[in-house]
C-alpha cells in the first residue's frame, strides 16, 4: 500500500470512529443542544421581542437565530473533541490510539473533522427547526458557510487542546464553564454590542467569539457590528495559532507520551 | 535478519527516580521470551518504551530493525501490545473495535478476514456484536488481546496477560499464543506466574531495580541457579563434608542444594560413613521460582 493510501485509511477509520462515537449517543450530543437552543429562542423572543430592536427590518427573534446557531455550533464542536479525549484518557483506552502509527496530522484532522461535523449538524438543525417559527433571511450564504466552518474548526481545535491538557473531568468542566461559556454568552449572541456602554463594547471586541458570531450574523442579514473581513481575519488568525499550538502539542507528545 | 527487538543502553528517569539503568537486550525473530521481575523492577517501563508510550532518557530501541523514535510508524506497525490494565472503549462492539484498531494501522476491509480469525481464535465469536461495556472481565481480557493482534503484528508483547484470569481462559489463551509463535510471531511476555514462563518460554530475562540481572535460556537458568533440593531429617548432625551444600536448616531438617542428581549418591555415602541415619528424605525439583527468588529476592545470593 502506498503511503498516501495508508494515510487515507487511517484518517477515514479514525474520523468514522469519532463520528460514530457521538452519533451513538445522538440524544445527548445532537438532540439536547438543539432543544436547549430552541428553549432560549422561545423564552428570549417572548420576553424581548417587543422591547429590543437591533437592526431595522430584522425582528429580535430573527436576530437571535444566527447567534444561537453559532453558540451551539461552537459549544458542540468543542465538546466533541474535548470529551472524546478526556474520556479516553480517564478510561485509559487512549492507549489504543497511542500504540498505533497514526501521525500528528492524521490524529488532528480526524478529531477536528468529527468535531466540525457535530457542530455543523447541531447549527444546521437549529436553523431548520427555527424556520418553523420565524423567517430568517440568508443574504450572503458564502459568509455563513465560511464562519460556520471556521468557527467549528476553531472550537474543535480548542477542544483537542483542552482534551490533551486536562487530566480529569473536573478540569474539563472548569474549562467549559469558566472559559467557553462566558466567552460565548458575552460575545453578542443575545444582543448587538452597539447596545453596550463604550467600555464593554471595547472589551467585547477582545473576545474572539464575538467575531465568529458577528461575521456569521452578517451572512444572514448583511449587517454586522464590524466588517466581516475584520472578523474573518481575526477568526482565521486565531484558528492558525491554535492549530499550530495543537499540532505542536501532539507532535511533542505533551501529556500523552512522557 | 533484523532482530525482533534490539534494546541498546536504555535508561529512563522520572525526575530523581531512575526506572531503567542501562538495559541491553536482543530478542530474535520467532522467540518466545519472558521478562520477569518483581513489581517496580522496570518491566512495564521497558514495555512502554518499546510501544512509544514513553520516551527514553538515553539509548535506542529497534523493532524489526526500525527505530521506535525516528522510524516510529514502521516500528509501531510491527508491534502489538496487550496492556496490563483492563481498558476498553465503551462506545463500540468487539468487531467494530477490532476493525477500527486495524484501521489505525492503515488496514482496510482486506484485513477483515484476519480480524474474524482472531475473534474465533480467542473464542469471541458469540460476543462479536456485544458492546465492550457488557463483556465479563475474562471476555474483556480476550478482546484486549484481540485488539493487540488486529493488525497482525510480527512482534507481540503481552504485559501480565493472565492476571486475574481463570484456568480455562489461561489455557485457551496460551494455546492461541503458542500457535501464533509457531506461525513465526515473536512473543514477549511479562508474568508473575513463573510456571507459565517456565512452560512456554525458551529464554528468560530477569529484571531488578531497572537492570537485567539474568538473561539465558530457561533450561540454562534452571540448571545454573537453582538445582535440585534434598531435604533430610537426620538422627545426628550433618557431617562436615556436607556443610558446603547446606542451604537452610530448620530444627532437625536440613535442606541441601545439589547441582546435579548424581550428588545424591555422594550425600548418602557420606551419611553412611558418618553413621547418621535418615528418618525422612525428599527430593525437590527446581523451578523458575527458585531462580527468581535466588536472583531477585532478598536472599544472600541476590545480585543487583
Amino acid at each position: 500500500m502506498t503511503k498516501s493510501a495508508r494515510a487515507g485509511v487511517v484518517f477515514i477509520r479514525c474520523f468514522k470512529k469519532e463520528l460514530l462515537r457521538f452519533w451513538r449517543v445522538a440524544f445527548q450530543t445532537v438532540a439536547s443542544p438543539i432543544l436547549t437552543a430552541l428553549l432560549y429562542l422561545l423564552i428570549f423572543s417572548h420576553v424581548l421581542e417587543s422591547h429590543v430592536k437591533v437592526y431595522d427590518q430584522v425582528s429580535y427573534t430573527a436576530f437571535l437565530v444566527p447567534g444561537l446557531m453559532m453558540m451551539s455550533l461552537l459549544q458542540n464542536a468543542f465538546a466533541n473533541s474535548s470529551s472524546s479525549l478526556i474520556q479516553s484518557k480517564v478510561m485509559g483506552n487512549i492507549v489504543f490510539l497511542l500504540l498505533t502509527p497514526i501521525n500528528t496530522l492524521e490524529f488532528f484532522a480526524a478529531f477536528l473533522a468529527a468535531s466540525m461535523i457535530r457542530g455543523l449538524l447541531v447549527g444546521l438543525s437549529i436553523y431548520l427547526v427555527a424556520l418553523c417559527f420565524v423567517s430568517v433571511p440568508t443574504v450572503y450564504p458564502g459568509w455563513i458557510i465560511a464562519f460556520a466552518l471556521l468557527g467549528s474548526a476553531l472550537l474543535g481545535t480548542f477542544g483537542i487542546i483542552a482534551g490533551i491538557w486536562a487530566d480529569k473531568f473536573d478540569q474539563m468542566a472548569a474549562f467549559q464553564n469558566f472559559v467557553i461559556m462566558p466567552l460565548t454568552f458575552l460575545s453578542g449572541v443575545f444582543y448587538s454590542i452597539h447596545s453596550l456602554p463604550p467600555f464593554w463594547q471595547a472589551v467585547s471586541q477582545l473576545n474572539p467569539f464575538f467575531y465568529m458570531i458577528d461575521g456569521f450574523r452578517y451572512g444572514f442579514f448583511g449587517h454586522g457590528d464590524v466588517s466581516p473581513w475584520l472578523s474573518l481575519a481575526v477568526v482565521g488568525s486565531f484558528l492558525l495559532v491554535l492549530a499550530w499550538l495543537c499540532l505542536k502539542m501532539l507532535k511533542s507528545g505533551y501529556k500523552l507520551r512522557s | 535478519m533484523a532482530a525482533a527487538i534490539e534494546i541498546s543502553g536504555i535508561t529512563k528517569r522520572f525526575g530523581e527516580f531512575e526506572a531503567l539503568r542501562g538495559v541491553d537486550l536482543r530478542i530474535e525473530q520467532g522467540e518466545f521470551f519472558a521478562l520477569l521481575g518483581p513489581n517496580g523492577a522496570g518491566k512495564s517501563t521497558l514495555i512502554n518504551l518499546l510501544a512509544g508510550l514513553l520516551q527514553p532518557t538515553s539509548g535506542s530501541i529497534r523493532i524489526m530493525g526500525h527505530d521506535v523514535q525516528t522510524d516510529y510508524q514502521r516500528a509501531r506497525s510491527a508491534l502489538g501490545v496487550v496492556p496490563q490494565e483492563l481498558v476498553f472503549d465503551p462506545f463500540f462492539n468487539v468487531r467494530e473495535m477490532l476493525r477500527f484498531q486495524a484501521g489505525y494501522f492503515g488496514h482496510g476491509p482486506e484485513n477483515d478476514a484476519w480480524v474474524d480469525e482472531v475473534i474465533e481464535g480467542l473464542g469471541l465469536t458469540d460476543k462479536a456484536h456485544t458492546n465492550m461495556r457488557k463483556l465479563s472481565g475474562g471476555m474483556k481480557r480476550r478482546a484486549l488481546i484481540a485488539q493487540a493482534l488486529a493488525h497482525k503484528p510480527p512482534v507481540i508483547v503481552l504485559d501480565e496477560p493472565t492476571a486475574g484470569v481463570d484456568v480455562e481462559l489461561r489455557q485457551m489463551l496460551w494455546a492461541f499464543i503458542q500457535k501464533l509463535n509457531q506461525q513465526g510471531h515473536t512473543i514477549i511476555l511479562t508474568t508473575h506466574y513463573l510456571e507459565e514462563a517456565e512452560a512456554l518460554c525458551e529464554r528468560v530475562a530477569m529484571m531488578k531495580h531497572g537492570k537485567i540481572v539474568a538473561l539465558d535460556t530457561t533450561r540454562a537458568l534452571l540448571k545454573s541457579h537453582a538445582a535440585k533440593q534434598l531435604s533430610l531429617r537426620l538422627t545426628g548432625t550433618l557431617p562436615t563434608p556436607l556443610q558446603s551444600l547446606l542451604k537452610q536448616q530448620n530444627g532437625d531438617e536440613v535442606v541441601l542444594a545439589l547441582s546435579e542428581l548424581s550428588q545424591v549418591e555422594m550425600v548418602l555415602s557420606v551419611l553412611r560413613e558418618a553413621n547418621v541415619a535418615i528418618q525422612d528424605m525428599q527430593l525437590q525439583e527446581a523451578d523458575l521460582e527458585d531462580v527468581f527468588l535466588n536472583l531477585v529476592g532478598n536472599q544472600k545470593g541476590a545480585s543487583a
